[in-house]
């Protein structure tokens, strides 16, 4: 019995130790994995010479060295860490640097690919015109596999995963071109619309790099992706300036580049940008990592008010959500945007910091969000008769039940936690335990809706 | 053991690289390991902060001298092994080399100083003790 408690306390130390490890920026989870592995050998060994747990669990840290010049070491050997310019003077060494361009040449050569793989088709007689559809399906198919590649590349993943992204992909190909859409049908839209989230998650298993099964992993899969919007975003916005301009100057001496634009610039560039943007994303990380948890500190509690006073209106006026055949996209839209919020905030809190007032003003925000969710959903149940099976329709009440069951456990994780029940990482491993459920959601909407649906 | 004096840390850093390599060459190992066969082969005058090891280790992996992979370890944890690769190998060749042309010319040198000592025989022995022969007489 006291064993085994004493085993339990070491446990919460190592745990301890764990996250504290952790909040340095420059030491991965990989290498917190790896350091906590020598730290409990060590202890073992010490508590074969018979020491008690707590001595021995003493020695073992310290023996580890202290953390600040360990981190020193760690964001000096690993460039591409955060923190690296607060932390590392500007004596870098050669290979650092080398390193860092060979990861921008492949990324570059890799965007370049992409940027090849949009046109090929066209030597096969498929217009960015002519077949929209064709293109819109397997838009995620000429950037994707590269972007795993990269990742595949720089992590030098095993050639199990690899066979695994491999048949990922294959398989986002055969679907989205076996079937015999009728064009632009709901279908093919719902295809074109679904097969990218559903690889997304096989790029993220080629960004785990072998690990998808660790929540650490997964929790940076879903900041990198946020991240990467924000970049992407921000290129765009930049290559619109850009075009403009070019637009501008050519006009002046007579010349229409617009073909040029729609043909070449746009499509090139818009998947070109997908690895350039991931590749900063991850050489940059430091720079302007803390991006999406700023811009959900920011809107959370500006939607939150939104749907309390949204909730407020209906009650004091009366009205009712007015029953609307696409009703279910605009909530599905709102749900989605409720667990964006939650998710990278989630992703940005110290799972060990104490309850603060914006968790309340989360927790606040997902209820309401269910509210409203149910008020729409009770709309739509008493007159589902008359809305009849679209496949839209049912690809958008899955998404909201997937959605819904998301926010609903995670606003009871997150009640538990506020009261002090669970842990704040619950709610934490509850979202990355949740992360394959939308692309098996995804999948399936790719899969089995065209022949269920006819095609149509 | 009287002579437990722990080497100069430059010394410790300089040598990790090839000392590292050595113990892969041996065959694959992890961390916690080759810290322990560290301590074993200078008995206890390598003095390495554990955590240290790890950013040696990262450094050579980067550099393509030793490959990792994860594996099980007998406790059911996870446990990052370390193997030595054929560029390893070159490189371990080279650096023995160069460690073999550092320990020649002391070699050279301390023989030269031995000399005198064995000429004038008693005498320095006295002022000096053999043992002392690196750090200047006082």
């Amino acid at each position: 019995m006291e064993a085994q408690e004493r085993g339990i306390r070491l446990e919460e130390q190592i745990e301890q130790w764990r996250s504290y490890v952790r909040r340095r920026q420059a030491i991965q989870t990989v290498d917190v994995e790896e350091l906590e592995d020598h730290l409990r050998e060590q202890v073992s060994s010490l508590l074969r010479a018979n020491l008690t747990e707590d001595e021995a669990f003493l020695i073992a840290v310290k023996r580890l060295g202290d953390l600040d010049s360990l981190s020193r070491e760690f964001a000096r050997e690993h460039s591409d860490r955060l923190w690296k310019q607060l932390v590392v003077s500007r004596d870098e060494s050669d290979e650092t640097r080398s390193s860092a361009t060979r990861e921008g040449v492949v990324a570059f050569g890799l965007a370049v690919l992409a940027a090849i793989a949009i046109k090929l088709p066209e030597l096969f007689g498929l217009t960015l015109d002519g077949d929209e559809g064709f293109y819109a399906r397997n838009v995620s198919l000429f950037v994707f596999p590269l972007l795993a590649g990269f990742f595949v590349w720089k992590r030098r993943a095993g050639s199990a995963t690899q066979r695994w992204l491999a048949a990922g992909f294959v398989a986002g190909a055969v679907f989205a071109n076996i079937y015999p859409f009728e064009p632009a049908g709901s279908t093919e839209i719902l295809t074109a619309m679904h097969l990218p989230i559903a690889l997304w998650l096989v790029v993220g298993v080629a960004y785990a790099g072998g690990r998808w099964g660790d929540p650490e992993v997964r929790m940076d899969f879903v900041r990198f992706s946020g991240e990467l919007f924000i970049y992407y975003v921000l290129i765009a916005l930049g290559g619109g300036v850009f075009s403009g301009l070019m637009a501008l100057l050519f006009q002046a001496i007579g010349i229409d580049v617009e073909p040029f634009f729609q043909r070449w610039m746009i499509p090139c560039c818009a998947l070109g940008a997908v690895v350039i943007a991931s590749w900063l994303v991850e050489a940059k990380q430091s720079v302007i990592e803390n991006m999406a948890p700023v811009l959900t500190k920011l809107f959370t509690p500006l939607f939150t008010i939104l749907l309390i006073a949204y909730l407020a209106t209906m009650t004091f006026t009366g009205r009712m959500i007015e029953f609307n055949r696409e009703l279910l996209i605009a909530f599905d839209l709102l749900l989605a945007v409720v667990l964006g919020l939650l998710l990278y905030s989630i992703s940005a809190r110290d799972p060990r910091a104490p309850k603060n007032v914006f968790d309340v003003l989360s927790v606040v925000l997902v209820i309401s969000a269910l509210l409203v969710d149910a008020l729409a959903l009770w709309t739509i149940a008493s007159r589902i008769s008359e809305m009849g099976f679209t496949p839209n329709r049912v690809a958008a009440l899955g998404e909201n039940i997937v959605l819904l069951v998301n926010l609903a456990w995670s606003a009871v994780l997150y009640v538990r936690f506020l009261r002090g029940q669970t842990p704040f990482t619950s709610l934490e491993r509850w979202q990355t335990n949740y992360l394959p459920v939308y692309g098996i959601w995804a999948a399936i909407v790719v899969t089995a809706f065209p022949p269920l649906f006819g095609y149509t | 053991m009287q002579d437990s004096t722990p080497i100069n840390k430059d010394l410790v850093a300089a040598s990790s690289t090839p000392l590292v390599l050595a113990i892969l060459a041996e065959g694959d190992s992890y961390g916690y390991a080759i810290l322990k066969r560290v301590r074993e082969l200078s008995h206890g005058r390598m003095e390495w902060t554990d955590g240290m090891l790890y950013p040696v280790l990262h450094r050579l992996e980067r550099l393509g001298y030793i490959e990792a992979h994860w594996e099980k370890s007998e406790s059911g944890r996870r446990r990052k092994y370390y193997r030595i690769t054929k560029r390893g190998r070159t490189q371990l060749a080279e650096e023995r080399e160069q460690w073999q042309a550092v320990d020649d010319t002391l070699r050279g040198i301390w023989s030269a100083l031995a000399l005198p000592f064995q000429a004038t025989g008693d005498f320095l022995t006295l002022t000096c003790r053999p043992a002392a022969a690196l750090r200047p007489c006082r």
